[in-house]
């Protein structure tokens, strides 16, 4: 039996408090109104010197800051981007996007007088004349007044702000949850695969996905103050975009009620939820009978239950990318998303049940695990995150190569305003794992792998940051208190919840059939 | 010892016997010069004391290579030498156009490691087209297990102790 030691209940519960606090004093910071976020601006815009603020006043200074957002405010369809769009009888999809575009020129030579394309942001790679033409199409009744576009602008970056201390709680919300789902994912894969090596490793997975009912719990109350309109991190989910009449109408978003109306969401989300709580519950019960009983009766309704499992979560994992992670960007859309999300948090479970399998190693609870089942898990978190790479380079690569408006300012806005973020996921999920984990005997050794693991964590954190935070906080965003408080407060949850459950059942499965063969497992 | 090149051919008929058999010939410091199985037998290499293959680090340099050769190749045609506009893809630097050269470059990775190291194994284990066989005994390739042993100081000793290791038979021959 696993006995929790009192440094890491301490550990785990200092980790909550801090996050906690840090999260209180996200929220506190958070701008309350336009006054505000108006003095955060000004303090920026002399913070990055130069460029802006220097060559024009206050007012044209917000005005060319505009042009950074634009691209943002096509693709997150805020309220007021659409307002105007609205105004201007803007319909059809393709349109809508030049329309976007058009605005940034619009305002660039109203503001300036000058065309000057090298200042325009990577929008102004679609051709100019089409710029030219939209902008003069909707000069007009976009920019009849200066002030009205200033101040849209400042309410823009208020939702943006205000959204940060709720995006950076929901990025590890959504984060932990999903590991102890993939965790649950790779247990349900090797039951039902009968893998002769991974039994001794059960209760370990079953420990971490003792985590889901609790982040269940939290992230289905996350969901709901969402759904209570406490915060703007969804915009479908605003007053009046379905509306025809209200100045908030977005005929795309209306187009996609059906699917996209708040009960139905819930509903989705609510059935997901209780699936995988189901079937972990049920899958952790009967095997533990399993150690008790004189046959094998509960081992082959595991595997029964595994089975169907794997076929309801891979239906609901697809939907629950859409539903919770796509939808923030609910003008955008791509088929392959369920299986990115599902290859992020896949390798990302993997690499937990590795990381705490050589901690309990390494205190000596885990008689029967040797090197060669560390290996195992070595490889998959190496292949892994080479699938994870093929679906994430699949992804961007054919929507770049397309080029096709409306699907690519997702890419766009990420490029421009999380070139580091963007990039550095590829560089810490690919090319980090792919040269650390390649060579077989670095596969067995502790601290490498400790290593290669915290990084592919640290990557895996920051691809979820890159999918949620361009569509809820824009060019707003940072990695700050509030972000990082917020992971702190969940690795505290998940690491006391976790190594709670591994107290309440031996490490070893006593009856399981293929028990033995694991314990003399050798690569 | 110098003066002879005779060698000892003890065969077996079962890989458990014959894996005992090379851990007997080890300790006793009999010099293995071969084994011949008809399949892999799982550890046997590891019982013979054979190094670890190089083969998986040539795979990866080659790969190496191929990557190179792939960077170069689309660099210099799409990039340097004729910078053609092919329906707007941006071919004013490497990096710009990269993401349209990443199967070449994925498929030239692989193209190199693969068949580079299969010619490495081929030259490696003296492997060939009208190559002649060098097996000592036809049934080594169906169900008989052979082990080659120096034959050195007493050879009526050598033999009694390769029967006694479960040989179904010993033969003593000379090397030419």
């Amino acid at each position: 039996m696993y006995t929790i030691s009192s440094k890491l209940k301490t550990f785990s519960i200092v980790l909550m408090v801090v996050g906690l606090l840090g999260i209180g004093y996200g929220f506190l910071t958070a701008p309350k109104d336009i006054k505000e976020v108006e003095a955060i601006l000004a303090a920026e815009s002399h913070g990055h010197g130069g460029g802006h603020g220097e060559a024009h006043e206050a007012a044209p200074a917000h005005a060319e800051e505009a042009h950074a957002t634009e691209a943002h405010e096509a693709e997150a369809a805020k309220p007021e981007a659409h307002a105007t769009e609205g105004e201007a009888g803007v319909a059809d999809q393709a349109h809508d996007e030049h329309a976007a575009t058009g605005d940034a020129a619009a305002s660039h030579d109203s503001v300036t007088t000058s065309v000057d394309t090298a200042a325009a942001p990577a929008v102004a790679e679609a051709p100019a004349e089409e710029h030219r033409e939209v902008a003069a199409a909707h000069a007009e009744p976009a920019h009849a007044d200066a002030h009205a576009e200033h101040e849209a602008h400042l309410e823009h970056v208020l939702h943006q702000l205000q959204n940060k201390p709720w995006a950076a709680l929901y990025v590890a919300c959504i984060f932990f949850l999903l590991i102890s789902m993939g965790v649950l994912a790779f247990y349900a894969i090797q039951q039902v695969a009968q893998a002769g090596w991974s039994p001794v490793l059960f209760r370990v997975m079953e420990g971490i996905t003792a985590y889901l009912p609790v982040g269940s719990i939290l992230f289905l109350i996350f969901l709901i103050t969402c759904a209570a309109h406490l915060n703007h991190l969804f915009v479908w989910m605003a007053d009046g975009v379905t509306d025809p009449k209200s100045e908030n109408y977005d005929a795309l978003i209306a187009g996609k009620s059906g699917y996209l109306n708040i009960p139905f969401w819930l509903i989705r989300a609510v059935i997901f939820i209780a699936g995988w709580n189901l079937y972990r519950h049920f899958s952790r019960k009967t095997g533990l009978a399993q150690d008790e009983a004189h046959d094998d009766a509960n081992y082959k309704k595991v595997f029964k239950m595994s089975a169907g499992f794997l076929v309801f979560f891979i239906v609901s994992e697809s939907i629950m990318a859409w539903d919770w992670i796509m939808s923030l960007d609910p003008h955008w859309f791509s088929t392959l998303f369920g299986w990115y999300v599902f290859a992020s948090f896949f390798v990302s479970g993997i690499t937990v049940i590795c990381m705490v399998t050589l901690y309990l190693k390494t205190k000596g609870y885990l008689e029967y695990v040797n090197t060669s089942h560390i290996h195992d898990l070595a490889k998959f978190m190496f292949g892994i995150s080479v699938f994870w790479t093929y679906l994430w380079f699949s992804q961007f690569m054919l929507i770049w190569y397309a080029n096709i408006p409306e699907e690519v300012t997702y890419f766009i806005t990420r490029i421009n305003d999380y070139t580091l973020p963007f990039w550095g996921a590829v560089v810490m999920n690919f090319v980090f794992p792919i040269l650390i984990l390649i060579n077989t005997d670095f596969k067995r050794v502790t601290w490498i792998l400790v290593g290669a693991g915290s990084i592919i964590l640290v990557g895996h954190y920051i691809d979820f940051f890159n999918m949620i935070m361009p569509a809820t906080v824009g060019d707003q965003w940072f990695i700050g208190i509030p972000e990082i408080s917020s992971v702190l407060f969940f690795l505290g949850l998940f690491l006391l919840v976790v190594f709670t459950a591994l107290t309440k059942a031996p490490l070893m499965p006593k009856r399981n059939p293929y028990i033995e063969e694991s314990k003399h497992f050798h690569y | 010892m110098s003066t002879t090149n005779k060698v000892l051919h003890a065969i077996y008929n079962d890989d458990d016997v014959l894996m005992d058999a090379v851990k007997k010939t080890r300790a006793a410091h009999h010099h293995i010069e071969e084994v011949f199985t008809p399949f892999p037998v799982h550890g046997l290499d590891k019982a013979m004391g054979i190094a670890p293959t190089r083969l998986a680090i040539c795979a990866f340099i080659y790969g190496c290579t191929g990557l190179s050769v792939a960077t170069w190749m689309m660099n210099n045609i799409m990039i340097s030498d004729w910078p053609q506009d092919i329906g707007g893809k941006p071919s004013f630097s490497y990096i710009q156009n990269m993401p349209a050269f990443v199967p070449v470059m994925f498929e030239m990775t692989v193209f190199f490691a693969a068949h580079l190291m299969v010619i490495t194994f081929y030259m490696r284990s003296r492997l060939w087209p009208f190559k002649a066989a060098e097996n000592p005994d036809v049934r080594t390739t169906d169900d008989h297990f052979l082990m080659e042993v120096a034959v050195k100081g007493d050879e009526s000793e050598m033999v009694s102790f390769f029967e006694k290791t479960g040989a179904v038979e010993v033969k003593v021959i000379e090397k030419h």
